[in-house]
């Protein structure tokens, strides 16, 4: 990691996103398809807000989609 | 108020009407297209579903799933299935009401990974905060009486004790205390978890709960149509018995048939 880097984790998995990155550059690194919802450090963040939440080193991100469940 | 069915006994719940009082869940079918059979033959309240992290391939699986749901055209209940935490629980509920357009939320918060107990200590906690938040809660709880009371008592318009451990199939394993819990509780409740056969479902319903709510009982049948089926029917059955009024049991034998006439009678 350099200094205009930032290491997070998305889905339990290392990414290195530049500096000043966003939660929409993240879901753009992922590559997932909608329809999916995400959380950061734990914190639901609505879909109108991935451009505009910054994310710092060693966030955690979650990327989740439906699924069959009881 | 969203009626969806103008049926003569509908299931209410937070004011909403629904037709069936069979829930079902979605998970554990042979493969999609049964699953979709299935929910066509019981035509359910409500299907359960879940969010979970998209890996490999994932996707596919997920978006297929997304596509049986719009298909099926029947409303979801998300939950919050893995659980072990308050804000866990919290953030999990978001995130459906996000996927899932909806508020609907099956609160789920396990106490315990072997039994899939419920956390009946910060479950009440779980769910006052998400009233609050303006979800429509149907808690996942064991059948103690005092906590159902208790999630009542945080805005839960409905609760849901479990029959038995998810996924036994066991049926009920304390009739007392699910029989006692319906009558101290003036509020539609649904037995969810622990059931295997249509009997039991038709059990519950005779004892006066409001609906069912099952997954593993229809997907792990051999033939899971026909046994949601079996499942839809056991249901009504049990409802109409419950509105019927049942007899009391005694413990003399009554002949059914008049004495007063009866041929031969002391000729001797």
């Amino acid at each position: 990691m350099s200094e205009n880097t930032i290491q997070v984790r998305i889905n339990q998995t290392t990414y290195t996103l530049p500096q000043g990155a966003t939660l929409a550059d993240a879901v753009t690194a992922v590559g997932i398809q909608p329809p999916f919802a995400a959380a950061v450090n734990l914190q639901f963040v609505p879909r109108g807000q991935y451009a505009q939440h910054a994310l710092v080193n060693q966030d955690q991100i979650e990327l989740i989609a439906p699924i069959t469940g009881g | 108020m969203t009626i969806h069915d103008l049926t003569p006994d509908p299931l209410v719940l937070y004011g909403e009407h629904f037709a069936s009082r069979l829930m079902l869940g979605t998970s554990r079918y042979p493969s999609p297209s049964v699953l979709l059979k299935a929910i066509e033959t019981a035509s359910p309240a409500m299907l359960t579903a879940s969010l979970r992290r998209q890996t490999g391939s994932g996707g596919e699986a997920s978006q297929s799933f997304w596509n049986l749901l719009r298909q099926a055209n029947v409303p979801v209940l998300p939950n919050t299935a893995g659980c072990h935490s308050v804000q866990e629980a919290i953030t999990t509920a978001e995130m459906a009401r996000e996927v899932f357009e909806t508020d609907w939320i099956k609160l789920e918060l396990i106490g315990d990974d072997y039994t899939l107990q419920p956390d009946t200590l910060n479950l009440p906690e779980a769910a006052s905060r998400l009233v609050k938040s303006g979800f429509k809660v149907l808690p996942y709880t064991t059948d103690d009486l005092v906590l159902c009371q208790r999630l009542v008592d945080v805005g839960c318009q409905a609760v849901m004790p479990w029959a038995a451990p998810i996924g036994t199939g066991k049926g009920p394993i304390n009739p007392h205390a699910l029989r006692s819990l319906r009558e101290r509780l003036n509020v539609p409740m649904i037995v969810d978890a622990g059931l295997g056969l249509p009997s039991h479902a038709c059990q519950v319903m005779e004892w006066g709960y409001d609906a069912v709510l099952l997954n593993t009982a229809v997907a792990l049948a051999q033939n899971p149509v026909s046994m949601a089926r079996a499942f839809a029917d056991a249901v009504n059955a049990g409802r109409a018995a419950y509105l019927s009024g049942a007899m009391q049991a005694q413990d003399s034998a009554q002949p059914s048939t008049p004495v007063l006439g009866t041929p031969f009678w002391h000729q001797a």
